[in-house]
């Protein structure tokens, strides 16, 4: 049978019939479908859960793994930053059961806060890494991945990227496979990573490394595509499948298996061709290897290491290097059309509380979240967005610096607090810092769409479990002031601001509206506006609702007169608080 | 249509129903037989921003992006998105177009932005021969506006050659629950439509 898969779908298919028993991850673009789909498909086969984060999904699956069970933890890109610290000495210890280790990277920051290419954790962590270019292979490479962590003892890295993981392709479909789960052994030397195990294992890394490099060179997931001699390339992932159709005739050897290199087939294919170029998107991770094992090969100059790669950008890069005939397309007539930013949901809790914000007069150190939206126009409220957790660090560093005019206000959500933000919390408070943090904790995590954490009291598999208590949590850490706010009560949330940032203790805020999309959409009557009460002011417009538009009328003096869509409108009321005449109305 | 591999980009807002119209373009083109990929990046655009879909179809396809320019036909739900990507027309490409408007905030919160003019003129004037459907007026007409993406999947069907039956078929298994019929019906009105 085949259907039509994206790369994430068809991850967790393979995952499913390469006898994979165990999966954990934390949710983020462009990985998320991966955990969803095993969830919603094959949980009555496997497991499958949302850890906290990348860390302890890794270091979870890395136990399955010791315990006898196919495993995978899955996260994007900069998850494995998180992941790293068990990464680096998981190499040491190697594996029991395959253990495949899912890093979606995204070039082009469609979704995320930088481009890095992970590519280079495989050489860092010397492990091998694998690069799928469509739908089918990462389906394939899964059983790719369990067979090459069982044989050489080792983690493997499959990395996608977002163009893999969310395009979709026709994938031909197969039966499960159950894999033999021996349970775990005791083996202190191999996994006790004191100094003394330590010191041997990475001896033991060293040669499993010369022994990947010999499976490099005969994989199948390695091959030539032979053509017209003048020009070989060597590409993988997505950028081979751009360069098939930007320049057809020429010879390709496709790499599969993206670290360690095949570096003699390199040099064979090389000798039999004029001229050898690489396409890679980011770094120049193969350019860089090939290059050092003193092989001529031509890369960066003409295919960059910024943003995504595309037929164009390939098809121009081979016509610049005067391999392919023809002039650089380069679009003309590209009309500048309004741009739509993407902007907070109309009812979404975060407006109220980010509203309240700006009118406390404050700096507001962000996070990864649906809230970070509140840097866009009009709120333009986030002054700082890093990575997860940071908001907390960033200003209580402000805080100690100690030069602000402002006082800065740490602001993140539920899921990300729990990622990483209760360690910062605990330091702030050991530290006597004084800053106020506010957790928007609308009880899902919603910029990747809606999914559970430990503090729904629902589990990826839908079973009912407990919940974190979040101002406990918080009072546990030491926080004697912990205040829950309505975020749709906009006096109430200002007055809360500015009465914890009064307090010579760190204190929080917890917002209690749910998100209005996850798990079910939530909506209330809608409001209206009165035109022959509205002044044409424009402070509705200001909060930045998508329900509120211009009514196409305006006023004697040209200011538009606003109207409210009543099919996007959820009755949250915060365009009502900020109207100085009361021209908007609930409607019955 | 380079290669033997047809180009197809959808274009919308938010919400419109751009990816699952872009899905069922998608099997459509599998069950007619034909090797099909499509690519979007989905995050941040659910947010009411713009949203773009690109679906091959053909013997082989490779890369799932459009190369620049090589758009065979542009099937936009919503005016201005129509106007946004008239540049990537192929010659000879074919433009199908929802005339219906979708105004950002943004226009009103105070940055200088506004909505284009008379995007239905600019577009006749870049290809004479776009079809402009009132999908929305359609979908009101047979009293669910959720249509509007269903009407037009049937006038750009009008420009591929893919029976009626394997169209038809696809809809009834991948409309939402209950509405096969309805998204039948929407799609004739589409397939039927002259300008």
């Amino acid at each position: 049978m085949e259907m039509l898969l994206s790369g994430n779908e068809a991850l967790a298919r393979g995952f499913f019939e390469f006898g994979g028993e165990f999966a954990s991850a934390y949710p983020g673009t462009p990985s998320t479908e991966i955990l969803e789909t095993i969830g919603r498909h094959f949980k009555d086969t496997v497991y499958a859960e949302w850890a906290i984060n990348e860390k302890v999904a890794l270091e979870n699956a890395v136990g399955a793994s010791y315990g006898g069970a196919r495993s995978i933890a899955v996260m994007k890109h900069v998850g494995l930053n998180v992941a790293a610290d068990p990464l680096m000495t998981l190499s040491y210890t190697g594996v029991n059961a395959g253990l495949v280790i899912v890093s979606a990277d995204d070039p082009s920051l469609h979704s995320s806060q930088n481009e890095q290419d992970n590519r280079c954790y495989g050489k860092f962590a010397s492990i091998p890494v694998l690069e799928p270019s469509d739908s089918q292979e990462a389906k394939d490479f899964v059983r790719y991945g369990f067979e090459i962590s069982e044989q050489f003892d080792t983690p493997v890295l499959l990395r996608l990227t977002t163009r893999i993981s969310h395009s979709k392709c026709i994938v031909s479909i197969g039966e499960r496979e159950e894999a033999d789960n021996h349970g775990f052994e005791r083996n202190i030397e191999k996994y006790v990573m004191v100094p003394a195990h330590g010191i041997k294992r990475h001896a033991e890394v060293i040669k499993r490394l010369e022994k990947l490099k010999e499976y490099a060179e005969k994989t199948p997931l390695n091959q030539i595509i032979w053509n017209d001699k003048k020009v070989g390339v060597i590409s993988g992932s997505i950028a081979y499948q751009h360069t098939r159709d930007a320049f057809p005739d020429a010879s390709i050897l496709k790499l599969g298996m993206g670290y360690p290199l095949p570096i003699n087939k390199i040099r064979e294919f090389a000798s039999q061709v004029e001229r050898l170029f690489v396409v890679e998107e980011l770094e120049p991770f193969y350019e860089e290897h090939i290059k050092a094992a003193g092989i001529e090969v031509e890369g960066k100059k003409y295919f960059s290491n910024y943003l995504e790669l595309n037929v164009t950008r390939v098809r121009n890069g081979f016509i610049e290097a005067g391999v392919v005939e023809g002039e650089k397309t380069d679009i003309e007539g590209k009309e500048k059309v309004v741009p739509r930013p993407p902007v907070l949901c109309p009812g979404c809790p975060h407006r109220g509380i980010v509203y309240a914000m700006k009118k406390s007069g404050v700096y507001t150190t962000g996070d990864i979240g649906c809230y970070t939206l509140g840097a866009l126009a009009p709120l333009s409220q986030i002054d700082s967005c890093l990575c997860m957790g940071a908001s907390i660090g960033n200003a209580f560093g402000i805080e100690k610096a100690g030069k602000t005019d402002k006082r800065a206000v740490a602001f993140l959500g539920d899921s990300t607090f729990l990622h990483s933000g209760i360690t910062p919390l605990a330091t702030a408070v050991y530290n006597k810092s004084s800053i106020t943090v506010v957790i928007a904790d609308n009880r899902i995590t919603a910029m990747t769409g809606g999914q559970d954490h430990p503090a729904t009291s629902k589990t990826l598999m839908g079973e009912d479990t407990s919940a974190v208590d979040l101002p406990e949590l918080c009072r546990a850490v030491g926080v004697r002031s912990v205040r829950e706010v309505d975020p749709y009560d906009v006096d109430e949330s200002i007055k809360a601001i500015k009465e914890e940032l009064e307090k010579d203790e760190v204190s929080v805020i917890i917002t209690n509206r749910p998100c209005m999309l996850f798990p079910s959409k939530i909506t209330d009557k809608p409001y209206r506006i009165d035109t022959e009460v509205c002044i044409a002011c424009g402070n509705c417009f200001k909060v930045g609702c998508p329900a509120i538009t211009g009514s196409g009328e305006t006023d004697d003096k040209g200011n538009s007169i606003p109207v409210i869509s009543e099919v996007l409108c959820t009755g949250c009321s915060i365009c009502a608080q900020v109207c100085p005449v009361d021209a908007i109305k609930k409607t019955n | 249509m380079k290669n033997g591999t047809t180009n197809i980009l959808l274009a919308g807002v938010g919400g419109q129903g751009v990816l699952l119209a872009s899905e069922i373009l998608t099997e459509v083109a599998k069950s007619a037989g034909m090797d099909a990929k499509k690519s979007e990046v989905h995050g941040m655009s659910q947010r009411g921003g713009v949203v773009t879909s690109h679906v091959r179809f053909g013997e082989e396809v490779f890369s799932p992006l459009i190369p620049d320019g090589e758009v065979d036909a542009l099937l936009a739900l919503e005016i201005a998105e129509g106007l946004r990507w008239m540049h990537e027309i192929s010659k000879g490409g074919k433009v199908v177009v929802n005339d219906q408007k979708i105004i950002p905030t943004i226009v009103y919160s105070g940055g200088g932005f506004s909505y284009p003019e008379s995007p239905e003129k600019r577009i006749m004037e870049k290809n004479p021969d776009a079809m402009i459907v009132k999908a929305f007026d359609i979908a009101s007409e047979l009293g669910n506006v959720r249509l509007v993406n269903t009407i037009m999947l049937g006038a750009l069907s009008q420009s591929l050659d893919i029976d009626e039956k394997v169209w038809l078929d696809v809809i009834e298994r991948m409309a939402p629950k209950g509405t096969g019929e309805l998204n039948k019906k929407a799609f004739g009105r589409g397939r039927s439509y002259s300008a």
